[in-house]
């Protein structure tokens, strides 16, 4: 064996941050995209409109999805026994969220090449699904994960599954469904309103600020019934952050108020959800006064605290069972090996950097605002 | 319990995605390096000719991309969906490349893609050639990453059954990159990806030269087409060759079953050219040449080839070994100090997965029959007849290309290409051809290492996830019905796409308000 130059707690900790940085990284770059396909129909009304949104995001969107390709692809190589629970477990949910990506990329590549309103309407109707069903569903399995899922793990670590997709639409998931959708939204919004003019833009800005209010609103109603009223989950037995990844050897209390634990614990995380908060009140007030970047950069910082908030809660819980608490994943017992994890760093180190670069220069060619006018000029435009 | 119904429904709806996903791939991995050559070609000379080239296989190649994309997410997802035990199982080692080829390739890949259709009026010429050659880079490198997953299947290199977490972890990393069947699959189904591309733009011009159109692209496409699918031929062949090397080493099992070969050939083997079944499955009637075989598969001429009787015989030896494994492994869950168990499951690990061939018969696998371990054994023989047929195919095409691609690299070179109107029909009547092939490829791949979804490490049937009939029924009828109907309009708008041929106005940088730019195709 070779001698590995991080210890397996320590690598434990970087990925489960990786794994938050990745799906901050999808609902900000990949989420914009999900929220301008959610407005579609709404701010943009006449063809020509709907070509300037759809442009908008054209050249640019296939990298955003990279983020979920990613995300799924980072959550099977560092964290393999939550991938295998959870995917199988929400089954029919995926496969209502694998519908909607399907229509995304066809819908884009598809809709402008016949000229026939019929035809086009189907495909921005396509495109809408592709925007709001992943946004709702991703917010719902987030909800679940605080409610617990009910499956179980028998001694050769095969999961089963108790209840159906029905059982996944509880109120409070539901709840952070809309919450999802509603930050979503205001991202798309402000990306909208940053990069056009006129009335598509009017439109998005007006959007944008109610999605924004109702992020605060619905994100402080999520935290209080979170907080005060569902039962959390707490490990009751000394883990061994170092042990070999194996759920099955810790014991686990479901209790009222349990996912106020670290918060006593450790104070400082008070932060993240004051920044979900501060964003979205940023992104209101930059969206009312036009000034663009403020309100990007508002959406996105209020995307970052709301995800920091559900991972902070639930620590150092990754998916909690509903039916048999004790198989409950966490980021101490649900890893990949320590061999995989540094692998999957040095990796990550390497590669996120340049993809980082090559994105920010590929927005910089795109740059300026996308009208009416613009899409005549190219002839690969949707 | 696992249910064999849904253990069934899940591997049709694993191979229905995963054959309807690579009717995308390969013609993607050709078009994007053709589309990168010709632009290429664009860049050196300034003959605006290559721009309309590249710009209309761009389209093409735009709305065959979409449909790649839409069906790749698909295939990330069903491994956690469907094979949940897999992914626990081996995910340590299997996922770690699927996640590298999103960060390393597919990044790459999507991010260049939308500057390659929309950057053309704001990069210089020489910019946009970059743009178009890391687009193509991409859609490689992804296809390295994913054959390094797949090859891990065929052949589990650099990893080890670790008896505290249950499941297969890295000992090598390098050994799983470095992975010889990985690395002969990744040539090998690149160049065949090559071949796909030159077929589609050589039949397509093909098909504008029997209407007299867009003559002077047709023919420019062609000679590009007809060179580039010359060497892809040899190589696809050439490296396939490789790879039944390379399976010989590490699947005799596979290689066997392809030949129909039952009983052991003394060196060097024949290989069957033809064969009959008989009524017990076995060959009746063949026709051979002699040492041809053994001379591929082990290049010698003094090594046996063993059959599937002698296989099926050495199975039943690797399935009791494991049943001690599996013993072992008990002890030291029961009581993980104890240092006797680790000791001998560390001696017979290696067979640990022949075990659970018997979890399909009972499952306290240790109190086995001998009759169940015979049952077992004949198990790891995957269905001779298909794999006897698809390989054929698969030689059969990959050797027609040779031949064709070499005649149209004559005829290209001596200025010929639409002299005789019988060869143009055949390039537009062969090109479903190369798909049929490489669909048959990986029939061979994947259907030939069953019983295993990873080789002599897990069967497929303990691999499933525990969900139940209904939800294979709602998924199953959902793709089925969501990709017919994509397939349909894919086709239907290709069509329309070549019947309009390549749009007059190009004119990159005209006036905005220049009417007719935003033709019907180019929108």
């Amino acid at each position: 064996m070779t001698t590995i130059p991080l210890d397996y707690e320590t690598l434990r900790l970087i990925w489960w941050a990786l794994l938050g940085i990745l799906l901050i990284g999808f609902a900000i770059m990949g989420g914009m995209d999900l929220g301008v396909g959610t407005l579609l129909p709404f701010v943009a009304k006449t063809d020509e409109e709907r070509r300037v949104l759809i442009n908008l995001v054209g050249p640019t969107w296939e990298g955003n999805q990279v983020w979920l390709v990613l995300g799924g692809g980072a959550i099977f190589a560092a964290w393999p026994a939550l991938y295998a629970v959870s995917f199988s477990g929400f089954y029919i949910a995926m496969i209502a969220i694998l519908l909607a990506l399907i229509l995304r990329p066809v819908g884009f590549k598809f809709r402008g090449k016949v000229h026939d309103a019929r035809w086009q309407s189907v495909w921005d109707w396509g495109l809408f699904v592709g925007g709001f069903v992943p946004a709702l569903v991703f917010g719902v399995a987030v909800g679940n994960v605080f409610l617990g899922a009910p499956f179980r793990l028998d001694d050769t670590m095969r999961a089963s599954y108790e209840g159906n997709f029905f059982g996944l639409l509880t109120p409070f998931a539901l709840l952070a469904g809309l919450v999802s959708v509603a930050m979503l939204v205001t991202q798309g919004a402000s990306y909208i309103a940053a990069r056009t003019d006129g009335v598509i833009a009017a439109r998005a800005r007006s959007y944008g600020r109610i999605a924004a209010i109702s992020t605060i609103v619905l994100f402080a109603l999520g935290g209080v019934i979170c907080l005060f009223l569902l039962n959390g989950y707490s490990v009751t037995s000394i883990q061994d952050h170092a042990g070999p990844s194996n759920p099955l050897t810790k014991t686990v209390i479901a209790a009222q108020g349990a996912w106020r634990t670290n918060y006593g614990v450790y104070p400082w995380m008070t932060i993240a959800p004051i920044l979900g908060v501060l964003g979205s009140v940023l992104a209101y007030f930059a969206l009312t006064t036009r000034w663009k970047l403020a309100a990007f950069l508002g959406s996105s910082l209020a995307i970052f605290g709301i995800i920091a908030t559900a991972g902070l809660t639930l620590f150092p819980f990754l998916l909690p069972s509903s039916v048999d608490p004790a198989v409950s994943l966490t980021a101490w017992d649900a890893s990949s090996s320590q061999l995989t994890l540094f692998i999957m760093l040095i990796a990550t180190v390497i590669f996120l950097p340049i993809v980082l670069i090559y994105t920010s220069w590929v927005y910089r060619v795109m740059r300026g605002p996308v009208s009416t006018a613009s899409l005549g000029r190219n002839p690969n435009a949707y | 319990m696992i249910d064999p119904v849904v253990v069934d429904l899940s591997r049709i709806q694993f191979a229905a995605t995963a054959m309807y996903h690579f009717l995308f791939i390969p013609l993607t991995l050709g078009v994007a390096l053709l589309l990168a050559i010709m632009e290429s070609v664009y860049v050196m000379t300034g003959r605006p000719i290559w721009r309309k080239a590249t710009l209309f296989w761009g389209i093409l190649f735009g709305i065959n991309f979409a449909m790649g994309v839409a069906t790749g997410i698909v295939m990330e997802f069903q491994f956690g969906m469907n094979w949940s035990y897999y992914s626990q199982y081996v995910g340590d080692v299997f996922g770690a490349p699927l996640a590298i080829e999103g960060l390393m390739a597919f990044f790459l890949e999507a991010t260049f893609i939308g500057l390659f259709f929309f950057g053309w009026d704001r990069l210089r010429p020489v910019a946009h050639l970059a743009v178009t050659w890391l687009m193509a880079l991409g859609a490689n490198f992804s296809a390295l990453w994913i054959l390094i997953a797949n090859g891990w299947m065929q052949n589990p290199v650099g990893a080890k059954f670790n008896p505290d977490t249950m499941r297969m972890e890295v000992t090598n990393f390098i050994e799983v990159i470095f992975n010889p069947v990985a690395q002969a699959k990744f040539v090998h189904t690149v160049s065949a990806g090559y071949v796909v591309g030159s077929v589609f733009v050589l039949g397509i011009s093909a098909l504008f030269l029997l209407q007299g159109r867009h003559a002077e692209l047709a023919k420019r496409s062609i000679v590009v087409a007809a060179s580039f699918g010359l060497a892809s031929a040899l190589s696809v062949v050439v490296l396939g060759d490789e790879s039944g090397y390379v399976a010989t080493e590490h699947q005799k099992m596979k290689i066997a079953a392809m030949e129909a070969m039952y009983e052991t050939e003394p060196a060097p083997a024949a290989l069957t050219l033809f064969a009959i079944p008989g009524a017990d499955g076995r060959p009746t009637f063949q026709v051979q040449l002699p040492w041809v075989l053994g001379i591929i598969t082990t290049r010698s001429f003094d090594r046996d080839l063993p059959g599937i009787t002698e296989l099926t015989e050495h199975a039943a030896l690797r399935i009791a070994n494991g049943i001690k494994a599996y013993i072992a492994l008990n002890a030291i869950r029961a009581d993980t100090h104890d240092t006797a168990a680790r000791a001998a499951f560390d001696a017979t690990q290696a067979d640990l997965g022949y075990a659970l061939l018997l979890k399909k018969y009972r499952p306290d696998v240790e109190n086995a029959t001998g009759e169940q371990i015979a049952t077992a054994a004949l198990d790891t023989v995957p269905d001779v007849w298909p794999l006897f047929w698809s390989f054929r195919l698969m030689v059969g095409v990959g050797l027609f290309y040779i031949a064709f691609f070499a005649l149209w690299f004559v005829k290209s070179s001596l200025h010929q290409i639409d002299r005789h109107r019988w060869l143009l029909r055949l390039a537009l009547w062969t090109m479903p051809l190369p798909w049929i092939a490489a669909e048959a490829g990986w029939i061979i791949a994947e259907y030939g290492r069953q019983p295993w979804v990873v080789e002599g490490v897990l069967p497929t049937y303990y691999a499933a996830s525990s969900l139940n009939f209904w939800d294979l029924v709602i998924s199953l009828g959902f793709f089925m019905t969501v990709y017919s109907v994509l397939i349909v309009i894919m086709v239907w708008l290709m069509t329309r796409v070549i019947k309009a041929g390549p749009p007059d106005k190009l004119g990159l940088g005209l006036p905005a308000d220049a009417p007719g730019l935003t033709t019907e195709i180019a929108a």
